[in-house]
């Protein structure tokens, strides 16, 4: 404990990542529990309102109270990028370790397919499968993952073709240590380091994905809010009332940014 | 009549594949050893010398079988050789500790199913013959010195009690002091278990020191072999003398 203090001390981008995403994750357990007001609940007295002691975020076009609705905003939106990302990770992570220890046709064929997505934009990917299997998170959440999965892939397959070349992989060879447990007992452990902060690059990229499709529209439905469909609803109201767009703007700034921050602090972590 | 060779190789050619990973290219294979034939005697050292790129590792890797690419006859008296690599800074697996990484051959083995409190008591034995203090057991590779680390190799090779170990340039990367305290370990290791050692190294003053027999390598093919005192003073080979020359035991 101590020495995790010491070493805290010296990285102010740890610091700075676990104070943001810290005060996010905070709000969001809070939300669980209690919120100022309904986030569905509208009042017809109450539309478009600025920030006030009452509202503290203003209200929206509905007289929903945009606080309320950013927690809950958030929840869905970080809900939707741990399931992404974990999608991704797993699925990206085997087919890297894979790919990288076997090598041979497996992996010309695997990395080709793996190269095929790369082009395909994912946000393309994400909207062909919402429009075969319909609007939802459920669907959101499948698309986006498949779509992170080349990533984690390429970047699991590197690590691994660098540690399979080491010494210590030919001793346990030697040893007699299965295949099997040789990728995921000896070999994988020395790649969480580049796994960890590509993860956190990952969900980043996740919560602006998430954001950017639910603005398109295929993302949480409504009456349910989630920051970027509260953001496509504002911008009809960006001059009237800056606050409605700006505050859940902010909190997406706000969570990529915290997350930014501890994906540097893990790098630098000595 | 009791068999006292312990390893025999007749006439071995071992081959690389070509590393270059092209979709349409051929695979070319390239010839690293060319028909090397040797005996060993059970419980000798036998030290294979030679400049770097002639083989030697090549040899080592085929008779543990790392590379099984090779022709020719090799025969064993006893299973599972195992080998210490040159370089310990990259052969301990860097997110595991020592205690780990010795009690692992244990882990793994097919022939014995060893319950946690024998592995204890193994790994244990292991840490007195290798001269380390128990508190290691703790520690992670990059907490160790090179000796140390060294020294944790060579446990992890004979936690299985192996008849033949190879020693594939064990000191050359560790500085003088530290050398000699490992090849001090490697002959006391002899000495108390009775185990038959390849001793493979470029520094014929190390090899002379340790070895009952060498075999001189250059090219990928066998240059001169026999008994390491007779080699030095009457060394046949034309190449053998300029090793020896350049090592400056012979003028």
């Amino acid at each position: 404990m101590k020495a995790f203090l010491k070493k805290l001390k010296k990285n102010p981008y740890m610091i700075a990542g676990l104070i943001i995403t810290g005060l996010i994750v905070l709000m969001v357990i809070v939300g669980l529990f209690w919120m100022p007001y309904e986030p569905t609940k509208m009042s017809a007295g109450e539309k478009l309102q600025g920030i006030s002691l009452k509202h503290i975020m203003g209200t929206d076009n509905m007289g929903r109270d945009v606080f309320s609705r950013v927690m809950y905003g958030s929840r869905i939106t970080l809900l939707i990028a741990l399931g992404t990302v974990t999608i991704g990770v797993v699925l990206g992570t085997i087919i890297g370790a894979l790919t990288g220890y076997f090598g041979g046709i497996l992996d010309e064929v695997v990395m080709r397919i793996i190269d095929a997505m790369f082009a395909f934009p994912s946000i393309l990917l994400a909207l062909v499968i919402v429009s075969v299997f319909g609007t939802g998170w459920a669907q959101l959440l499948m698309s986006l993952g498949i779509a992170f999965i080349p990533s984690y892939a390429r970047i699991v397959r590197g690590e691994v073709l660098r540690c399979k070349g080491m010494d210590y992989v030919e001793s346990a060879r030697l040893q007699g240590v299965s295949q099997f447990r040789m990728i995921f007992v000896h070999i994988l452990p020395n790649i969480k380091g580049v796994l960890a902060s590509s993860i956190l690059i990952g969900f980043n990229n996740a919560v602006l994905a998430e954001a950017g499709l639910s603005y398109l529209g295929v993302g949480s439905q409504p009456p349910y809010a989630s920051l970027g469909k509260m953001l496509s609803d504002a911008q009809q109201y960006m001059f009237t009332v800056p606050s409605y767009c700006l505050c859940p703007g902010i909190v997406i700034v706000f969570i990529v940014l915290g997350f930014s921050f501890l994906g540097e602090g893990i790098r630098r972590w000595k | 009549m009791e068999e006292t060779k312990v390893l025999k190789v007749s006439h071995l050619d071992v081959f690389y594949k070509n590393r270059k990973r092209k979709l349409f290219s051929g695979k070319k294979k390239v010839q690293a050893l060319f028909d090397v034939s040797f005996d060993m005697d059970e419980g000798e050292v036998l030290a294979i010398a030679g400049e770097s790129g002639c083989g030697k590792s090549t040899l080592a890797r085929a008779i543990v079988g790392i590379n099984k690419d090779y022709e020719g006859a090799m025969w064993q008296k006893y299973e599972g050789p195992q080998m210490v690599f040159q370089d310990p800074y990259n052969s301990l697996n860097p997110s595991k500790k020592i205690g780990w990484l010795l009690e692992e051959p244990l882990r793994v083995d097919k022939k014995k199913k060893w319950t946690p409190e024998e592995r204890k008591k193994r790994v244990e034995e292991i840490m007195t013959q290798i001269e380390l203090p128990m508190e290691m057991l703790d520690r992670y590779p990059s907490q160790l010195s090179g000796g140390q680390r060294q020294r944790v190799c060579i446990g992890i090779a004979l936690m299985r009690n192996p008849k033949l170990l190879i020693a594939d340039e064990p000191v050359s990367a560790l500085d003088v002091t530290i050398a000699s305290q490992i090849m001090e370990l490697l002959s006391r290791i002899h000495k108390n278990l009775g185990i038959s050692i390849i001793f493979i190294s470029h520094d014929l003053r190390v090899v002379y020191q340790i070895s009952d027999h060498v075999m001189i390598m250059k090219n990928g093919r066998v240059v001169e072999y026999g008994d390491t005192k007779e080699v030095y003073k009457n060394p046949k080979e034309e190449y053998t003398k300029q090793l020896l020359k350049a090592a400056g035991i012979k003028e």
